[in-house]
């Protein structure tokens, strides 16, 4: 590594001011630390953002939903009571790494090392997530689905410093759920992904349907063929059949060594029809697919 | 650029110069003499470098040193107190569940924080904890079968 300056703030401001004169933020370390020791990155100025306590802390928010601190560890989220009421977060947060990483990384690292394959963010936009960013210039809030701009990059300027990650309350008969495809069960990167979320009425209309994909193209990206095909209809085999088709078209993946664009098209179309079945379920209203 | 830091590790308070590149790893190995911890991949992948943070297993090799001031570290040379093995290490010695041995400190850490939240790991749990230590030798079945027997207390318990 080259030489660098490390700073420890433990508020806000003095580390906006740090990324200001150009130091980067250092959350779980395993990605930036990765990238720094292998050469991919010089860093001059490390600011580890783990002793501002609003980075690691979980809070309800007005409206009923929580802000998690970007730095907060995957292990201390999925154990927060807060997020009970959002499973999809929890379980994608610890399909990250091993249980050494979840340790240290957090989803705030996830979404900020803005990797196609990300396993929380597909998640993320389907429950809506907010990203709450503070600048020089004071604070904004970007849905965390606008925040990518190409692997590896965020749209988040080089003074700004993600805060937290903002969800809103889980409305009623709402259902989330991300599957991926990696060939190892644990340690691994998602070859292809698909997070879904569905909102049903009373009579079990679908009244709104999310569809995010990882894996797929040069940033998880939405899917709204299939989105716009499951709204205002009763879920069904056939209709899970065809929003799978149609995420897969939704897709724009590349062939590399992981997977040819062909095979992961078709991991779209099978995640995705499984991932809403599982939504269905969690309503209580299985659809046998296959 | 060095600079002068606490350190508390195996539960003693150590003042250390250290650089702000060195790791977790390079402090414990380079700085402190305590080489029971190895490393492997460098990278966060092996577990080999696994310690004990505030209780919690992380990857040394990706911790910066200076980002545990004041946290509580914990290394494999704390965990045989008084000499006495640990009953995770003994049913690894008992089931055959060390071969080359380079993964086994990183394992043991792993297994005994495992068994500390969970203290009757099923064989999965027991394999979803241990998926960050990677043993080349591939001797995972009897790895598996010591956790069981130390969670059991067999036979140290």
């Amino acid at each position: 590594m080259k030489e660098f300056e490390f700073s420890a703030p433990t508020t806000i401001a003095e580390a906006v001011a740090l990324l200001a004169g150009g130091a980067r933020p250092l959350a779980g370390g395993t990605d930036l630390i990765v990238q720094m020791r292998e050469g991919r990155r010089a860093v001059g100025h490390v600011v580890d953002v783990k002793r501002i306590p609003e980075l690691t802390a979980v809070t309800p928010m007005p409206d009923g939903g929580i802000s998690i601190g970007a730095a907060l560890s995957v292990t201390r989220m999925a154990a927060h009571p807060a997020l009970a009421r959002y499973p999809a977060i929890v379980e994608s947060g610890r399909m990250i790494g091993s249980y050494q990483i979840q340790n240290r990384a957090s989803i705030g690292g996830n979404v900020c090392n803005a990797a196609p394959s990300a396993d929380a963010i597909p998640a993320l936009i389907c429950l809506g997530a907010q990203a709450a960013i503070a600048g020089p210039q004071g604070r904004r809030t970007e849905p965390v689905e606008a925040l990518f701009e190409r692997p590896g990059r965020t749209r988040l300027a080089e003074s700004e410093l993600l805060l937290a990650i903002v969800l809103p309350p889980p409305p009623a008969r709402s259902a989330a759920k991300y599957l991926r495809f990696t060939p190892r069960r644990e340690m691994d990167i998602a070859v292809a992904g698909a997070g879904t979320w569905l909102r049903r009425d009373e009579r079990g209309v679908v009244t709104e349907a999310r569809v995010a994909l990882a894996s797929v193209a040069p940033t998880p990206i939405r899917a709204p063929l299939a989105e716009r095909r499951l709204v205002g209809e009763i879920p069904s085999a056939a209709l899970l059949d065809e929003a799978g088709i149609l995420a897969a078209q939704d897709a724009r993946p590349i062939s590399d060594t992981r997977g040819s664009a062909g095979y992961r098209q078709e991991l779209v179309r099978v995640l995705t029809r499984r991932a809403l079945a599982d939504c269905c379920a969690q309503f209580g209203s299985p659809v046998d697919v296959a | 650029m060095k600079r002068e830091q606490d350190f508390i590790v195996n539960g003693e308070t150590v003042s250390v110069v250290v650089d702000t590149r060195d790791t977790l790893l390079d402090l414990l190995r380079d700085r402190l003499g305590l080489t029971g911890t190895k490393e492997g991949c460098g990278n966060g992948n092996c577990g080999a470098c696994t310690v004990l943070l505030d209780g919690a297993p992380v990857n040394a090799c990706i911790v910066l040193a200076l980002e545990v001031a004041g946290c509580d570290v914990k290394t494999i040379e704390a965990v045989a107190a008084g000499g006495r093995l640990d009953r995770v290490q003994e049913a690894l010695i008992e089931a055959g569940g060390t071969q080359c041995g380079f993964c086994t400190p990183g394992v043991v850490l792993s297994a005994k924080a495992l068994l500390e939240r969970n203290p009757h790991p099923s064989a999965h749990e027991i394999r979803a904890a241990l998926a960050g230590n990677l043993c080349r030798c591939t001797g995972y079945d009897k790895i598996v079968e010591a956790v069981q027997a130390a969670a059991a207390g067999r036979p140290n318990g």
